[in-house]
């Protein structure tokens, strides 16, 4: 018995990306489905990065197998090597990494601050040096979407100027305006806009004045959806909350809510409450390629000795080949000498992911969101001395106190 | 265990069947192995390796990863097989890893020396089955002493490899008995011997002796010894052996190889060359199809791109002088001529990789270092390298062991013969 779903009121132009099918009656959460040129992609949605063309050890016949219907690709990485002309040729990064989904890139943009110790950031653009040699190269929004519309990704982002969620002072209000002013650029010298959706990436910091002018500027543009940007990068979770519920706030509701970098499970849950349609992270693959498995309850860090002859499968309520198949005793001797044993564990993190998202997704829509965030938490912290505070906070805040 | 012989002429074609616990196991001779670490497939997980076409029917674990885990087997009671995720799987131990070095010098009378990812590995007879019994293999390699590769074995040492495997044989079959956990597996004795053949001949005869369920040759590993030497000693070994017992070969990989030994009495073969050929970032693209038009092939599929790039031949030395490992069957992918190279790794050939990925592709991942690169290449090189066997087998059912040796020692010499691949 869901509540009669409000369907976006259907727009002069394309289709809207975002079809809502139902909301949370007490949180901002939503459920829906996202049209994208690769097919539909039920959302809330999370994505796992393919960085360079490839999810990772898994094929992608192995990351379809599992559900995912939409995964990023990184431009810095591709554009560099082998080179967006190239990809080009081969029929695109679809073509490239034969990837019959969608596929989401990023700008470079982030990339190029965190990799490189020489970037130097005007109006031009980012300047650089590419670390594997060459000559120095300017990314400026132009380039950018030259070298995403080469990509040819069903979701391009803009460049925007990203600074670390822990700068102060007038960079901020710097960089934000400059977001707003690639963002037009970047509209401008988009070259697909039927083949490829450009999302505007809101900035602005942890200050909420800040963020609210973003958004107000960026809204006007017309734009298919927006990503959350600046954050998840270190902040203070008690501030890292409030930006995100401040944006979603004020963002359209037929349009999706991307917030990038977020992965950690807890602030899945969270962020969906808050109103957040889309997410990615390196987190779940990357720890896989440590040993580290996730569970509803944590993480089991697989090459610690006392796993050595425990053997039960990682978790007994997952349906996934690794938990089929393999006990955690095996997969810790499997560590020591095979690399296959990274790839059941990347296989393991995705499914665990995209059963947490089928999982919140399905409460939705049943109308039972609350519910299952407190059994969520129940089963992620109990015995662990309760959820952390900022969650307890946000979600009281958006209508689901925990006890 | 059944080996039933087809009666062709210049290698045992054949095949072995009712092999592992429900007897539903086979294995077509002359055939390979899979190789594993610690029980899968390198770089491979259960599904990406049923993408592979040709699977041998029986799997190769090593030892020393077994070893040191001794203490899990023996708390978890139900077998290697069933803990390492393939309860169905034939399963057969080595006693080393083909692809880890073993320093000389070790063994003793009482004693042989195993290298796993910890270090070196002191073991008995009796530790030796104790370990045997909680693995549970279908098949397994008897401890033995093949310590005498290093090519400075004289005599004396060949001597003593002999006596001590015998010695060490005599102990696991009676130790065997005893064993309840062991009443199903398949004991294999390994001849050795080093490079004199008065004691290969002894071993071999001496071994034969034994109720063992097959025998191995051991000791032909590496480069000390000489070719001819290697293959004198490998046809009278096999004349010394019954008909109707498997023989597998350790340590012999390549194609042209693996045919010589083959003409020479060999049946079993280990699947480690692939995964060599993988880790140093090579595709195998051998020919071995002998059914192709010699004449047509005259510009083959990489001369071709060779010739419209300079300095190829240049190319391939560098490479070559860069791995001394690499061998004519395989192009190296990291090198930079196949970045833009949009075929396949191997024309005609329809593994997972080649149906839907490029050279370019794979040479990419190579040069960022991404996994995937391991795992696509590993595809390849275990399907081609089955396919091999498969026309080996072919070869010698329609009597054309000849075109296919000629064609297999031409590419020893010159390189790829890449016509395309007819399957």
């Amino acid at each position: 018995r869901s509540r009669a779903a409000k369907m976006a009121a259907p727009a002069a132009g394309p289709v809207p990306v975002l079809r809502i099918v139902a909301e949370c009656g007490r949180s901002r959460a939503r459920a829906g489905e996202l049209r994208l040129p690769h097919g539909t992609v039920p959302c809330p949605v999370f994505m796992p990065v393919g960085t360079r063309g490839t999810a990772k050890g898994l094929t992608a016949a192995q990351l379809a197998a599992l559900g995912c219907r939409i995964c990023l690709g990184n431009t810095f990485h591709l554009g560099t090597r082998p080179g967006s002309e190239l990809v080009r040729r081969f029929g695109g990064l679809h073509g490239f990494m034969d990837w019959p989904h969608n596929l989401l890139t990023d700008s470079g943009g982030f990339q190029m601050v965190s990799l490189l110790e020489l970037s130097e950031v005007s109006e031009e653009g980012v300047r650089f040096q590419p670390p594997h040699g060459g000559e120095e190269i300017l990314l400026s929004p132009e380039k950018s979407m030259e070298i995403q519309n080469a990509l040819g990704a069903d979701i391009v982002m803009q460049l925007d100027d990203v600074v670390s969620s822990t700068t102060t002072g007038p960079r901020v209000e710097e960089a934000m305006l400059r977001s707003v002013r690639w963002l037009d650029r970047c509209v401008a010298a988009h070259a697909r806009p039927e083949q490829q959706l450009l999302f505007a990436i809101v900035q602005g910091g942890l200050e909420p004045e800040l963020r609210l002018r973003c958004i107000r500027a960026m809204t006007q543009r017309d734009v298919p959806g927006f990503a959350i940007g600046g954050l998840s990068g270190g902040e203070a979770k008690a501030r890292f909350w409030r930006a995100v519920k401040l944006s979603t706030e004020h963002l359209p509701r037929d349009k999706p809510r991307y917030l990038m970098g977020v992965g950690y499970a807890t602030d899945l849950v969270v962020c969906v409450a808050l109103g957040c349609d889309m997410f990615d992270c390196v987190f779940p693959t990357r720890t896989a390629r440590f040993g580290s498995a996730l569970v509803p309850w944590g993480s089991l860090q697989l090459k610690n000795q006392r796993f050595a002859k425990d053997f039960r499968p990682i978790d007994a309520d997952c349906g996934c080949p690794t938990c089929q198949r393999y006990s955690r005793a095996y997969l810790h001797a499997l560590l020591r000498s095979n690399t296959a044993a990274l790839h059941l564990l990347t296989l393991h993190n995705i499914a665990y992911q995209m059963k947490l998202m089928g999982s919140i997704r399905d409460s939705i829509l049943q109308q039972r969101f609350p519910e299952f965030v407190r059994e969520f938490m129940d089963t992620m912290y109990r015995g662990r001395g309760g959820p952390p505070a900022w969650a307890r906070e946000a979600l009281e805040a958006v209508g689901i106190p925990l006890g | 265990m059944r080996l039933k012989l087809f009666g062709a002429g210049g290698g045992r074609l054949g095949s072995l069947a009712g092999l592992g616990r429900g007897g539903a196991g086979a294995l077509a001779l002359p055939g390979c192995l899979l190789y594993t670490r610690t029980g899968a497939a390198p770089h491979l997980t259960h599904d990406t390796l049923r993408e592979v076409r040709g699977v041998p029917g029986v799997a190769h674990i090593a030892l020393p990863a077994l070893a040191e885990i001794h203490d899990v087997l023996e708390e978890y009671k139900e077998g290697a097989a069933k803990f390492m995720g393939m309860p169905d799987a034939v399963l057969y131990c080595s006693l080393h890893d083909p692809v880890t070095p073993c320093p000389s010098g070790y063994n003793t009378n009482k004693t042989v020396s195993l290298w796993g990812s910890s270090g070196r590995m002191e073991m008995t007879a009796s530790k030796f089955m104790d370990i045997q019994r909680a693995i549970q293999p279908d098949w397994f390699q008897c401890i033995s002493d093949g310590d005498t590769i290093s090519g400075e074995a004289g005599r004396k040492r060949a001597k003593k490899s002999v006596d001590r495997s015998l010695s060490f044989l005599d102990i696991c079959l009676e130790l065997q008995e005893k064993s309840p956990e062991l009443q199903g597996s398949v004991m294999f004795g390994a001849i050795e011997g080093g490079d004199i053949l008065e004691e290969r001949l002894r071993s071999a005869r001496e071994t034969a002796k034994r109720p063992v369920g097959g025998f191995l040759l051991d000791g032909f590993q590496g480069s000390a010894m000489a070719k001819e030497t290697k293959l004198k000693l490998i046809a009278s070994v096999t004349a010394e052996l019954p008909e109707d017992k498997p023989r597998i070969i350790h340590g012999v990989g390549k194609p042209d190889e693996v045919l010589e030994c083959i003409e020479r009495g060999v049946d079993i073969f280990e699947s480690f060359f692939p995964f060599q050929v993988t880790e140093r970032g090579s595709a195998l693209v051998f020919s071995y199809d002998c059914h192709a038009d010699p004449e047509a092939a005259v510009l083959t599929q990489n001369g071709i791109q060779d010739l419209e790039k300079n300095g190829a031949q240049e190319d391939q030395e560098e490479v070559s002088k860069a791995d001394p490992e690499m061998t004519p069957f395989e192009i190296p992918l990291k090198d930079k001529k196949y970045h833009d190279d949009f075929g396949p790794l191997l024309e005609g050939c329809s593994c997972y990789c080649c149906q839907r990925h490029t050279r370019a592709y794979v040479h990419h991942l190579l040069v960022t270092n991404e996994l995937l690169a391991g795992v696509l290449l590993m595809m390849h090189n275990f399907q081609h390298y089955f396919g091999f066997f498969s026309a080996v087998r072919d070869a010698l059912r329609d009597d054309k062991l000849d075109q296919l040796k000629e064609l297999v020692f031409r590419q020893a010499l010159q390189g790829p013969a890449g016509a395309t691949l007819k399957q």
